[in-house]
């Protein structure tokens, strides 16, 4: 058992943090989130520099790296600005579908793509009143000759309105079991019927566009369809394992940008004439939040070697999601509390930590959904 | 068990209070968040209507309430999914120091305004190095013939903008003693020297116009200094007490309106065919969440009923500050949670709950502070 990180982990670290140094600017990032812009040149300076889909293979302008990899980076971006290393991070949303089931023409056609920061992808799975079970989805592909006819709704996504295709989970075969009756295609957002409704304001990641997509008598070619046709389901649970970590990883990363911040600010401001940092309360509270951090990061690094290391566990995946998310919203509302009512400011970033982290602790799942899935694989078939 | 007994006149302030909300404050909270601002007119119809300052007497044009009138005022308040319009602010956190240290002819001059609605008052306390350690206070007052001249930046300042009438403390640089030379000062709008900062921008409390106050040799009149000369500090912590105490029922009173929310939309939602409420997890959180609304519920009233005997209450009311506007913010937190995806739209209400109760815990003295207090008052 090794703790430490391996030469290529550490490197990509260096490198990640030295991207984030250099290129995301804290008047920048507090100007587009006020705005709800896109970090256009910064996406695309990380598609460039290969920051994005680094375990996409080299034909599909990845670096074959593992997800630890992808983790590190998608962390250390975060730590430096919860925003811009979101959006980057889910700048490749959805594609891994394409990754590991997609046919080499699809791959080819869109995955360097997004890899190289020109489009970005996206997952649409969720619909109205459905939970994360996806039984029965109302969302049907119909096949007719060499084309299949997608109509349906779908609510949360990420990126939609911008991205440049759309992996939708799709019913096929309503009367067959639900790990056979689902299937997934890759919809061309300029596909004739593809309507994206843009949700509003959002309480945080307010760079990322989010949209309800209409897809009203959609035609795709029979070649847009991922995998076999009834995969659909294998497909989306596979989905959930990776990004779960993926969103941990982000979590893990906000903890400790809203920790550093507010570990800077407790040695700097005075009170009662002292440092804060010099009370008692301040060092408990600044050791109880790096033993948070710490453990989840040890969790989400399990999680991510784990699925390196081709033996996914789901419920690992869902407790690295459950405790990283939860832990960083705690880590975030405490740096807000430690930074006072210049916390509550959003020019000392500690909010907008708060924010996002709020929002990637509800989205993909919230804890319920999460609970439910661990509960369910801990405790296993019952015996009747 | 009703610990706090109502009035007919409490109960038909109430009802005035509910409909005028419903009427005129309500329909606009969405407008006014966007806006990031609450039209001063607004303020206006509060006082045309009757309906500032429940505390200030008769003679100076109020009703006389008593602090019953305030606890209603929060609880129909809560209602209004807002808290840009800072009506309690002005109610019940400034305008009594007016009441409690004017002379006559300051009362008589500045009250019948504030209960009109035509003096909207502030209470500037914060600088930027000074939170919660006033010692530190560097906004000097040095007496100049009749005048008094300020000088000093204060900042994170509520009704920052749109208040015609700000208490400022500010200390007099010859008294070594950070403590015994501090005092209170009345500085209307447009005095010369007197400016305000761009409005901040924030996490919640969007509405509010928080923003910094800057004195530049502002030269105000000696009869606008309130109370004892080097009072300011003693003023302060007794005036401290019913904001905190304010907050500490804002904390519960919030809490209670999530509560309420929440169940709703849980009864209302349904998820693969069934209400969320159905959901043995979320049953059990529910219950668990209503179970510590219902004993904060408990120790306000019995709180709330002491400080109206007279009694000394500064350990429950750190407690109940702490404790409450904590509830509050772990209350909005499992809400927003519960409630799944839709709770990450500014559309869906409680997440205007989440960004402006984080503030809760800070204000009126962090809860840190309130643990400070409490711990020395109950003499441990």
């Amino acid at each position: 058992m090794d703790f430490g990180l391996t030469k290529s982990e550490k490197e990509m670290q260096k490198a990640a943090k030295a991207f984030a140094k250099g290129e995301f600017d804290k008047d920048m990032s507090l100007e587009l989130d006020k705005k709800k812009e896109f970090p256009t040149k910064v996406w695309e300076k990380a598609g460039e520099l290969g920051f994005i889909g680094m375990h996409f293979s080299e034909e599909c302008s990845g670096q074959d790296l593992g997800l630890m990899e992808s983790c590190i980076v998608i962390e250390e971006f975060c730590r430096k600005d919860s925003t811009l290393g979101s959006t980057l991070a889910f700048s490749s949303y959805g594609s891994e579908s394409i990754l590991k089931y997609g046919s080499d023409e699809l791959k080819k056609k869109f995955l360097p793509e997004v890899a190289e920061g020109r489009m970005l992808s996206s997952c649409a799975f969720k619909e109205n009143g459905k939970g994360y079970n996806f039984k029965s989805l109302s969302t049907t592909a119909v096949r007719d000759g060499d084309e299949w006819i997608i109509n349906g709704e779908k609510t949360y996504v990420l990126n939609g309105g911008s991205a440049g295709f759309y992996t939708v989970l799709c019913q096929t075969d309503s009367d067959a079991d639900i790990t056979k009756g689902l299937s997934m295609f890759l919809v061309e957002a300029d596909r004739e019927g593809l309507v994206a409704d843009d949700v509003g304001e959002k309480l945080g990641l307010r760079m990322i566009k989010t949209a309800t997509i209409k897809l009203n008598n959609v035609r795709v070619p029979a070649s847009n369809l991922i995998g076999n046709e009834g995969s659909g389901y294998k497909q989306i649970q596979e989905f959930f394992d990776i990004n779960r970590i993926i969103i941990a990883a982000q979590a893990v990363g906000m903890a400790q940008g809203a920790f550093d911040r507010a570990l800077d600010y407790v040695k700097q401001r005075e009170q009662f004439g002292k440092k804060i940092a010099q009370f008692q309360i301040t060092g408990h509270k600044i050791a109880n939040l790096s033993t948070t951090i710490t453990q989840i990061r040890l969790l989400t690094y399990n999680a991510a070697w784990n699925y390196d290391q081709g033996k996914n566990d789901s419920k690992l995946t869902a407790m690295a999601k459950l405790a990283s998310t939860k832990a960083a919203v705690d880590v975030a509302a405490e740096a807000i509390q430690l930074f006072g009512g210049y916390g509550f400011m959003t020019e000392y970033e500690v909010e907008r930590y708060y924010r996002d982290s709020k929002v990637i602790e509800i989205f993909e799942g919230n804890r319920g959904v999460q609970r439910d899935a661990i509960g369910k694989d801990v405790i296993g078939k019952i015996k009747k | 068990m009703e610990i706090l007994k109502y009035t007919e006149e409490h109960e038909k302030y109430r009802e005035k209070l509910r409909v005028f909300f419903e009427k005129e404050v309500t329909p606009y909270a969405d407008k006014w968040e966007e806006d990031h601002a609450v039209p001063k007119e607004v303020w206006r119809k509060v006082g045309q209507a009757g309906l500032l300052c429940p505390l200030v007497p008769e003679e100076y044009g109020g009703i006389g309430g008593d602090f019953s009138h305030v606890v209603v005022y929060m609880e129909e308040f809560a209602k209004t999914k807002q808290s840009g319009l800072m009506l309690t602010l002005h109610n019940d956190i400034v305008v009594p120091y007016i009441l409690a240290y004017g002379t006559e002819e300051v009362k008589k001059k500045y009250l019948p305004k504030c209960v009109s609605g035509e003096c909207i008052t502030a209470v500037a306390m914060t600088e930027p190095a000074v939170g919660s350690d006033l010692s530190g206070m560097e906004t000097t007052a040095v007496e100049d013939g009749d005048e008094i001249i300020i000088n000093g930046n204060k900042t994170f300042i509520s009704n920052g903008h749109v208040s015609d009438l700000v208490i400022v403390a500010a200390r007099n640089s010859e008294i070594d003693d950070p403590y015994s030379g501090i005092s209170l000062y009345l500085v209307e709008d447009g005095t010369p020297g007197f400016e305000r900062g761009e409005k901040f921008d924030k996490l919640g409390m969007r509405s509010q116009d928080t923003a910094e106050l800057f004195f530049n040799n502002c030269r105000i009149p000696k009869e606008n200094m309130l109370g004892t000369k080097g009072g300011g500090f003693i003023m302060l912590m007794e005036k401290l007490q019913q904001e905190r105490l304010c907050a500490a029922i804002g904390g519960v009173v919030g809490s209670e309106a999530i509560i309420k929310e929440l169940i709703e939309f849980c009864q209302k939602t349904i998820v693969d065919g069934k209400p969320l409420s159905k959901s043995q997890a979320i049953r059990f959180e529910l219950v668990e969440m209503a179970t510590e609304v219902k004993l904060g519920r408990t120790f306000m009233e019995t709180l709330i009923y002491d400080h109206i005997d007279g009694q000394n209450v500064v350990v429950e009311t750190s407690m109940l500050k702490s404790w409450g506007t904590d509830l509050l913010n772990d209350h909005v937190n499992r809400a927003l949670e519960i409630m799944g995806d839709y709770a990450t739209l500014e559309e869906s209400v409680l997440v205007r709950g989440f960004r402006d109760s984080r503030i809760t815990t800070i204000f009126a003295g962090t809860n840190e502070i309130m643990k400070q207090v409490a711990a020395q008052f109950m003499g441990i």
